[in-house]
Parts: structure tokens; C-alpha cells; sequence
């Protein structure tokens, strides 16, 4: 049943990031640098002190003791300390995350309502002006780099225009609806574009290959018309093949776009990761990256319950 | 191909119902024009049986999908003729009127019932579908409906099957399904595209003999495409045989099997297995392989394969003409044919 597939994938979870912890820290602690080198230069925190912050945060252990110390931690839900602010990791990310979800979610809705139209129109008009037209356009959309896009937008919109606010969440003072809409369109613009090109080039390639089939066939026999037959038959059996990717992108999205939040200045998750990325804040870093990883994870779990959802042949069991 | 204007009337006595006039269809592929019917004329009389026999490529399939303009086009195309159903133009209507016809007064078993039912979509959705496309009823009366013609079909508990998703049923109850779906808006014409081919021996026999006793039930016309001239011998009132878009033969099924005067037809025949055999003969086989259609053929499309084939074959092709009453034939030396014993 699905709950016992659930369960079961919820169990092998635990191995999986373990695994994942593992690796992350070492990374995270053999990139070059530390925590405490912002302070190296400073001559009025003397070297005494500085012993006494790392000794305090635990970085004069070795790493694996700093490894199981922290896992330790964790297992108790103890995220520890972000040494930039000295304030918790959970609370911290917590902060943040509600900003990213309100831009992801957005460029995902927005992914959605575009890229199904078109990957349709695309797959009912195959080889086409229109066709080759989408086709070019998304792999430009694909290949543009997101903070060059972002720097056009900005260029032309709250520079020349002057109709958008460049960066950030909301106006100081400010806050109603339409102030955060407007400082939301553009990020959530940008974030959306790589997925609405690729997404729309898996649904066309769904669909085409749908329309192909014996049972879209039977489907104008019984006397639909071109949009009967696409929303009662061909739609849900093209989005088969392309739930997977959609979902892993939902996760992708979700766990915070660090590029478009960092160039729009969006309080988010994935700005966070650049900050405590610059400050080397180790206890951050781990706790972002795990978080991250929970989020795919799950999509992919999402994906695959989605699978069956719209596929009646799948059993999980 | 020129026809005369004699059509084979339905044992049945019926009012004509379709009439199909040097209909025409190409496929224009990157490799070329494929000619896939070349000007076929046929008619179907209410309540008739009609049996399209041939080899696949024959444009059998072609010849009836193109009734209800169901070929994919791109790359298809029909490129002239007429198709009278109860005298009305199919080819004319607009796509609306065509949509009130598909699966309503005309309806289609297709060949392959494991890929022409949507596999993410409950059969009892599907053949409601059907009903409510074409008859005002509510969902709850669709449903009884489609429940009845699931029993009507010999599905067993046929209510509970509703809900079931088209792999929880096994092939032949699948074609069941298709042929329910079929039926649900009680149609004129049903048009059987090889609906038995797909399956097993055993079903084979049993989707026959289904199908044969719901047109004797409900008096509805049929067009039953075969490639199988033994099958077609169990319930066709008037067989036309089909050789590279054309049809080069059509009968009266007994005066077909009595007397075939069409080299292909002999062949054809030749390859059944019979029972009455009195010697022990080996199956034979039509040597050598169908036409390609792409491009223009000159002359008898089955001149190469042909073993009365002249001089006159190779250069023009055969008008048709009536060799019986009813009976009519596309080859330049039919008398011939009829009168040489038949091997
Ligand atoms: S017309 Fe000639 S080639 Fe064609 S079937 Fe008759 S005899 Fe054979």
C-alpha cells in the first residue's frame, strides 16, 4: 500500500543522508579558510581571543570530532549556533524561509501556466514556424545566464522605466500586497525561465509522443474535438514522463536560488547560503545544505507518488 | 480505376447507406507520394455485412478510416472522391457535423484493443464519454448505460467492472470493451478495423461470433476489414477484395468463394487451409512481395505477380466489369481466370 511505501522510503532516508552529512562537512571543511580568518587581520582581537571563539565554537577539535560532535547535536535537533550572528541555525533559516517559498512558488506557478500551453502548442504543431520558433526560444531560455537576465531586467525596468523596484523584499515603511508584488515579478521573471524552457521541451516531446497513439485515435472516433481530445486524453499521459523532472525542479527551486536571490537581494534561503558561505559559518552551511537536501529528497518521493497517481499501471508496494 | 455504376446489393434488402465513390487517399512522406488508395468505389446497404480483404498495405485500413477522415494528416490526405452516407457528403461537412457522426451514427472497433483504450482512464469513463459526447443524459443514467452494454457484451459483473483501468482486463475483454464502447450510441455503420487480430485463436472465434449475433440483434450495418479471407467467410453478406489501393474484386461472399475470377482472389484463397480438401495440398503462398505504392504504377498492379499476366496487363490497368450478376472484377482476363481450374 502507499503508506507502507512511504514509510519504507522515509526509512531509507536516514542512510542516504547520513551519507550525505558526511560529505557535505568534509567539504565544507576543506574549503580553504575558516570562520575565525576575518578576524586574522584585525589587530584589536588578539590572538588570545581568537583561541577563545574557536575553543568556544569547538574548531580547535579535530574534524571528525567536530563531525560527531555536531551529529550528535543534530540527532537531539540541536542545530547549532551560526558563529557570524551567534544566533540559531533553525531560527535563522526559519527567517528565511518564507521569502523563498513566495518566490518559488510563484516562478513555479508561473512555470506551469507557461510551459503546459506551449509545449502543447509546440507538440499539435510539430514542425511548424511556431514549433521551431518555441524550440529555438527555449534553448536560448535554457542557456541564458540567470544573473545577466537578472541585470538586463533590472537595467531596463527600474532604471530606464523605472516601473519596478530593483532589488529587495519589500519598500522600507512599505509592505501592502502591491509593493511585494512588485518587488517579486521580476526574481520570480528570472527564476522561472530556465524551468518554463525546459519544462515545456519535456511536455512537447510528452505530447507528441501521445498524439501519436492508438487510443487519441480511438479518442476523435468518438467525436472529440482537437482540445477534448488533449484535455481528456493526451494531457495526463504526456505529463507522465515529465512529473519527474517537474518535481525534482519544484525541490531544486524550493531549497533556495541563490544566484536571483543574491542579484535581487531576496531575503531567502538561498542569499543566506551565499552569506554564510562568505563567512565560512560552518554550523550554517550544514544546516542549509541538509535542509536542501531534505527538499529533494522529498520531491523526488513526490514524484514518484505523483507517477502513480497519474499512472494507474504503477503499484508501490 | 473506372467502375461500373451496377453496386452489390446486401442479401439483406436493406436502403443503401454508404456509398463510397472513387475514393482517393495519398500520403505525401519525405520519402515521396504514397498512393495509398486509388479510386475505390463501394456500397453499404442497412444491416449489410461488408468484408474489405486484403494484405496489409492493401489501403484496406486507409479505405475505412477515411470514412470518418480519421487518417493522420499530416501526412494523409484525401485527394478526391465521395462518400455518401444516407447522402450526405462526408467529405463536405464541416468539422462540427463530422463530430456528431464519429461515434455516434458511425462508430469504429479498432484492431489493437491493448493500445486504442487510454490506459490512464477507466473504462466505464470512456464509454461514457462516447454517450454523453452524443445523447443528453446525466451521468448517472450514462453510467447505467454503459453498464448494460459491458453486460451486453459478456463481461461478467459488469457494474463493478466500471471503475477498472483498461490493464485489469485481459485482451479479448478489452476488444469486449471496445466493441461496447462501440455499440453505446446504438450507430448505423460499425467499422471493424481487423478486430480480431490482435488476439488469440480461441477469442478470435468468440469477438466473431459476438459481433455477428449484435448485428443480427440491432440490425446495424457492418464493414469488416480482414486479411483473413476464413474469417470473413462466417459472417459477410458481400466481400471486396483490396490489391494496392484498388479493389480488384467484389461479390456476393458465396459467389466469391464459388466462383473467384481475379488471379489475387484464387491466390488468396489458395493460401486457407481447407477441410474439404480430398488431397493432402500444400498451403500455397502468392509468390512475391505487394507493390511499393510510392510513386505512379503503370499498367495491372499484380502483373508482377501475376501468372496469366500479357502484354495488355503490363501497359493499362483493368477497368472493372461485371462477370456475374453482382459480381464484379478488375482484370483483363477474368474469363480465363474463372474457367481455369482452380488448383
Ligand atoms: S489484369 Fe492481367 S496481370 Fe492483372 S490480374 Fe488480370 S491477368 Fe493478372
Amino acid at each position: 500500500m502507499t503508506f507502507a511505501y512511504v514509510f519504507k522510503r522515509l526509512l531509507g532516508t536516514i542512510p542516504l543522508l547520513l551519507g550525505i552529512s558526511l560529505i557535505l562537512f568534509a567539504i565544507v571543511h576543506f574549503a580553504p579558510g575558516g570562520p575565525l580568518d576575518v578576524y586574522a587581520d584585525n589587530p584589536s582581537v588578539s590572538k588570545e581571543a581568537l583561541e577563545q571563539i574557536a575553543k568556544a565554537y569547538g574548531l580547535d577539535q579535530p574534524a571528525y570530532i567536530q563531525y560527531f560532535l555536531w551529529l550528535k547535536a543534530v540527532i537531539v535537533g540541536n542545530w547549532g549556533y551560526s558563529i557570524r550572528t551567534g544566533r540559531p541555525v533553525l531560527t535563522e533559516i526559519l527567517l528565511r524561509l518564507r521569502p523563498t517559498f513566495e518566490l518559488g512558488g510563484l516562478a513555479l506557478l508561473f512555470s506551469l501556466v507557461v510551459a503546459i500551453p506551449l509545449g502543447i502548442l509546440s507538440a499539435t504543431r510539430r514542425g511548424s514556424k511556431l514549433d521551431g520558433a518555441l524550440t529555438l526560444a527555449s534553448f536560448a531560455g535554457i542557456s541564458t545566464p540567470v544573473f545577466w537576465l537578472a541585470l538586463l531586467l533590472q537595467l531596463l525596468f527600474s532604471v530606464q522605466l523605472g516601473w519596478l523596484p530593483s532589488a529587495g523584499y519589500q519598500s522600507i515603511g512599505d509592505g501592502s500586497l502591491f509593493d511585494r508584488l512588485a518587488h517579486i515579478v521580476m526574481p520570480a521573471a528570472v527564476l522561472s525561465l530556465a524551468t518554463i524552457a525546459s519544462w515545456s521541451r519535456f511536455i512537447r516531446s510528452g505530447m507528441a509522443d501521445v498524439l501519436n497513439q492508438d487510443y487519441i485515435r480511438t479518442a476523435y472516433a468518438k467525436g472529440h474535438g482537437l482540445l477534448g481530445v488533449i484535455m481528456r486524453h493526451a494531457l495526463r499521459n504526456a505529463m507522465i514522463p515529465a512529473i519527474t523532472v517537474i518535481a525534482v525542479d519544484f525541490g531544486t527551486v524550493i531549497s533556495g536560488a541563490v544566484i536571483t536571490e543574491t542579484v535581487f537581494a531576496w531575503p531567502g534561503i538561498g542569499r543566506l547560503f551565499m552569506e554564510s558561505m562568505d563567512g565560512r559559518d560552518y554550523p550554517m552551511l550544514m544546516g542549509l545544505m541538509m535542509m536542501g537536501s531534505v527538499g529533494i529528497i522529498a520531491a523526488n518521493l513526490v514524484a514518484d507518488l505523483a507517477y502513480a497517481a497519474l499512472d494507474p499501471r504503477i503499484r508501490y508496494g | 480505376m473506372e467502375t461500373t455504376s451496377l453496386h452489390t446489393t446486401g442479401s439483406k434488402q436493406g436502403k443503401r447507406l454508404l456509398e463510397v465513390r472513387n475514393l482517393e487517399t495519398k500520403f505525401y512522406t519525405a520519402d515521396g507520394v504514397v498512393n495509398a488508395l486509388n479510386g475505390i468505389s463501394y456500397s453499404v446497404d442497412e444491416g449489410e455485412c461488408l468484408a474489405i480483404v486484403g494484405e496489409s498495405g492493401s489501403g484496406k485500413t486507409v479505405g475505412v478510416l477515411s470514412i470518418l477522415r480519421l487518417i493522420q494528416s499530416p501526412p494523409g490526405r484525401i485527394v478526391g472522391g465521395e462518400i455518401l452516407f444516407k447522402g450526405t457528403d462526408l467529405l463536405k461537412i464541416d468539422d462540427k457535423e463530422l463530430r456528431t457522426i464519429r461515434g455516434g451514427a458511425i462508430s469504429v472497433i479498432f484492431q489493437d484493443p491493448m493500445t486504442s483504450l487510454n490506459p490512464v482512464m477507466r473504462v466505464g469513463a470512456q464509454i461514457t464519454e462516447n454517450i454523453r459526447e452524443h445523447e443528453n443524459l446525466t451521468s448517472r443514467q450514462a453510467r447505467q448505460k454503459a453498464a448494460d452494454l459491458l453486460g451486453m457484451v459478456g463481461i461478467p459483473t459488469p457494474a463493478k467492472r466500471l471503475d477498472d483501468y483498461p490493464h485489469q482486463f485481459s485482451g479479448g475483454m478489452r476488444q469486449r470493451v471496445m466493441i461496447a464502447m462501440a455499440l453505446s450510441c446504438s450507430p448505423q455503420l460499425i467499422i471493424a478495423d481487423e478486430p480480431t487480430t490482435a488476439l488469440d485463436v480461441t477469442i478470435q472465434a468468440q469477438i466473431v461470433e459476438l459481433i455477428k449475433s449484435l448485428q443480427a440483434e440491432l440490425g446495424t450495418a457492418v464493414i469488416w476489414i480482414s486479411h483473413d479471407l476464413g474469417v470473413v467467410a462466417r459472417l459477410a453478406d458481400n466481400v471486396a477484395v483490396m490489391y494496392a489501393g484498388h479493389i480488384v474484386e467484389k461479390a456476393p461472399v458465396d459467389e466469391l468463394y464459388a466462383r473467384p475470377a481475379h488471379p489475387y482472389t484464387i491466390g488468396l484463397l489458395n493460401s486457407l487451409p481447407r477441410l474439404d480438401a480430398r488431397i493432402k495440398t500444400k498451403l500455397k503462398a502468392i509468390g512475391g512481395l505487394p507493390p511499393n505504392l510510392l510513386g505512379m504504377l503503370q499498367g495491372c498492379a499484380f502483373a508482377p505477380r501475376c501468372m496469366f499476366a500479357t502484354q495488355i496487363c503490363r501497359e493499362q490497368a483493368p477497368p472493372a466489369i461485371e462477370v456475374a450478376p453482382r459480381h464484379q472484377v478488375a482484370c483483363w482476363h477474368s474469363e480465363l481466370v474463372s474457367a481455369g481450374e482452380r488448383p
